[in-house]
């Protein structure tokens, strides 16, 4: 009788398929990663009960009314594609120019951004935000 | 004369690096991930140009406006008046906090205008409207 030795089953950790775990979670990774950062136009509020007196020539005050139409110092009707030339001069005249902008209280905030991106644009550092009820 | 014949060119491409390659891209991809943290549907942002990107996400608290005139925190909804409270207690925990005012297109600037006065109140001075990038 020929007794055979019994086979031995081989001590290593079978590798073969790492591979394809590896690929299942990359595959995960890859459809779960959002790339999009936060983004957007920053701003700094003043403190609350915070008033300054402000020299009337040195403030530009732009009022948007529900139709996204634009006037400035109350006098000027612009467009919206006008207002970033316009500031530009005017902060060119004046260098400590305050931009204060005004929106009416139905004012789409699309329209609002619209205007204060422009601002933005211009180069403006110093802009106020009125709330519309005064 | 005996000729042999010459030892060809293995032909397979060797594959047993693609383990090490997928490795390094999955540590990539768990390393870059960021889960979206908090979602209220049905808000479309408005689009700007001169828009700057919110760097440290920690700092980062989110307040959602809907076109619905609806307030929502992180993505719970709350009153106009909860939000100076709510905020007062985040400012004082992370003095670094910027919230990331996040408004429908259509909402009224009036009703957003309050929602930053509340803001003041709380001593949450950095804010952040969020906007898309125009294309």
């Amino acid at each position: 009788m020929a007794l055979q030795r019994r086979k031995k089953s081989s001590p290593e950790i079978p590798t073969g398929s790492m591979a394809d775990i590896v690929f299942l979670l990359l595959v995960f990774f890859l459809v779960t990663t959002t790339m999009n950062q936060d983004k957007g136009i920053g701003m700094q509020l003043p403190p609350e009960g915070e008033s300054k007196k402000i020299q009337k020539k040195n403030i530009c005050n732009i009022w948007v009314n529900v139709n996204g139409e634009i006037l400035i110092n109350l006098s000027d009707q612009l467009s919206i594609t006008q207002l970033r030339a316009d500031l530009e001069r005017r902060m060119v005249a004046n260098d400590k120019l305050i931009i204060s902008l005004k929106a009416d209280e139905d004012t789409p905030y699309e329209t609002f951004i619209h205007v204060l991106d422009e601002v933005k644009l211009s180069g403006a550092e110093r802009i106020s935000l009125a709330s519309p009820s005064e | 004369m005996n000729f042999k014949k010459k030892g060809g060119v293995a032909q397979s491409i060797p594959t047993g690096s693609m383990a090490d390659i997928t490795f390094l891209l999955l540590i990539f991809f768990m390393v870059s991930t960021v889960f979206v943290r908090f979602r209220v549907s049905g808000i479309i942002l408005p689009k700007a140009e001169k828009v700057e990107e919110l760097k440290k996400r920690r700092h980062i608290n989110y307040l959602w406006v809907s076109a619905d005139r609806k307030i929502f925190i992180d993505d719970k909804v709350a009153n106009i008046d909860d939000v100076a409270g709510i905020f007062y207690q985040r400012r004082v925990a992370d003095p670094r906090m910027v919230v990331s005012v996040k408004c429908d297109q259509r909402a009224p600037y009036g009703l957003i205008s309050s929602v930053l006065e509340e803001l003041r109140k709380a001593d949450a001075l950095r804010i952040n409207f969020a906007t898309d990038r125009k294309r």
